[in-house]
């Protein structure tokens, strides 16, 4: 059976690079998902989950927004930050959780109440992997 | 003449100075490691990013952005210098301040505003004593480049050219050419049209399906380009001012060597001299006993 390889980049290192069977990606207008054969796609990407099929798993890995191209049999994901579900950092996510959302109700001017809504937007999407 | 307890006194500080010196060379060339290993993860990124926005130019030519928009006449410069926060690392540091501060000479000269933002203690030390407007300082954090301070500094200079504080903005920093050289760089920020033109063989490429629209992808990939750009600047500071440590620090030990041989010679000198006058004085004593 025809695979996908899956690279997932963010500046600091390669989070993932291996042979897969499907790709779900957050985008940016919806969810979409990738199979072997696919046209060549470019993507933006929101502060989500990522799942793809290996060997008959599903794995999570959640993406803070970025790209996703797709060309050939190659499937790139850039985002600045990338963590596989069993390496999020929980305890911190909540922290940041509680930080957004205070942050949030105290309605401070109109830029701090975005980048707070996008860090909340973060927060959750990797709380809501836990134990994935 | 220098008494024989001085010349002692001497080579031994000089030996410890050379212990110190020679610790800093091996501290630097393992950080000088990890930045090269930074700079290497870091590519793909980038290079990837350059590939995006050229080959999305390519098809988006009428959806222009803001942050591609060059301003016919500017009336203000932004300079982002990035620079270490420490020194003992030779000429590094002085080069890209002495590139920094010409070219923010020649604007002021051209009637423009100037803008600082200054990454690093070396250069918002040089550019408070030679009294810039510095928009932004970020001292103690250049020991550790990370992708979040090229995010900090990215965005603060995206909201200062979008609201009109700054027509361009360049970037001055340390280039990491190899081991045995480093030298200053500028590149211009913003308008973020000018780096990645490059030759117009984006027509090649695969044809994409752009989602969502060409347009709004280009939006959501320019900041993420002039972040990825600032942080490339970081890291090749991070890499070339460790190297120029290295340097530094291997001729100041072999200063020390050759320092410590010679004050080695006097100290052998200085004792002969003290016997043979000794002789001298025993000698004379026995021939007057004769007498």
């Amino acid at each position: 059976m025809a695979s996908l390889r899956l690279d997932i980049v963010t500046p600091d290192k390669l989070v993932l690079g291996r042979e897969v069977d499907y790709v779900g990606a957050p985008g940016l207008e919806g969810e979409f998902g990738v199979l072997p054969g696919h046209i060549p796609l470019l993507a933006a990407l929101t502060a989500g989950r990522l799942f793809y099929k290996a060997d008959g798993r599903t794995n999570w890995v959640f993406v803070s927004g970025g790209f996703a191209e797709v060309s050939g049999d190659k499937v790139t994901i850039l985002a600045e930050s990338a963590e596989e579900a069993d390496k999020i950092d929980f305890d911190r996510a909540e922290q940041a959780l509680r930080r957004a959302q205070e942050r949030v109700e105290s309605k401070a001017s109109d830029i701090d109440m975005y980048r707070a809504q996008l860090a909340l937007a973060r927060a959750v999407a990797r709380l809501s992997l836990r134990g994935r | 003449m220098a008494s024989l307890k001085d010349v002692r006194l001497k080579i031994a500080g000089v030996r410890k100075t050379r212990q110190i010196t020679k610790a800093m060379y091996m501290v630097a060339s393992a950080k000088l490691r990890s930045a090269q290993l930074r700079i290497e993860r870091f590519r793909p990124y980038a290079d990837k990013f350059s590939e995006m926005l050229v080959s999305l130019r390519g098809t988006a030519e009428d959806a222009a952005h803001p942050l591609l928009a060059e301003r016919p006449e500017p009336a203000s410069v932004g300079i982002v210098i990035a620079t270490s926060d420490r020194g003992l690392c030779g000429s590094f540091n002085a080069g890209i301040i002495t590139a920094a501060l010409k070219f923010a000479e020649e604007n002021r000269a051209a009637g423009r505003q100037v803008r600082f933002y200054c990454l690093g203690r070396k250069c918002c030390d040089a550019v408070r004593t030679r009294g810039g407007e510095t928009a932004m300082a970020v001292i103690g954090r250049m020991n550790a480049v990370d992708f979040p301070l090229a995010s900090e500094v990215g965005v603060a200079i995206m909201e200062d050219f979008l609201n009109g504080h700054v027509d361009e903005v360049h970037m001055f920093y340390g280039e990491f050419i190899s081991l045995a050289r480093q030298r200053p760089a500028g590149i211009k920020l913003l308008p973020a049209g000018g780096g990645a033109s490059g030759p117009e063989d984006a027509g090649a490429a695969e044809d994409y399906i752009y989602e969502p629209a060409a347009g709004v992808l280009l939006g959501e990939l320019l900041p993420r380009y002039v972040k990825a750009q600032v942080y490339r600047g970081l890291l090749d500071t991070a890499a070339g001012e460790n190297a120029a440590r290295m340097q530094a620090m291997d001729n100041a030990t072999r200063n020390c060597d050759d320092m410590a041989d010679a004050l080695t010679l006097l100290f052998n000198k200085t004792r002969q001299a003290g016997i043979t006058n000794e002789l001298i004085d025993i000698v004379g004593g026995v021939e007057a006993l004769k007498g």
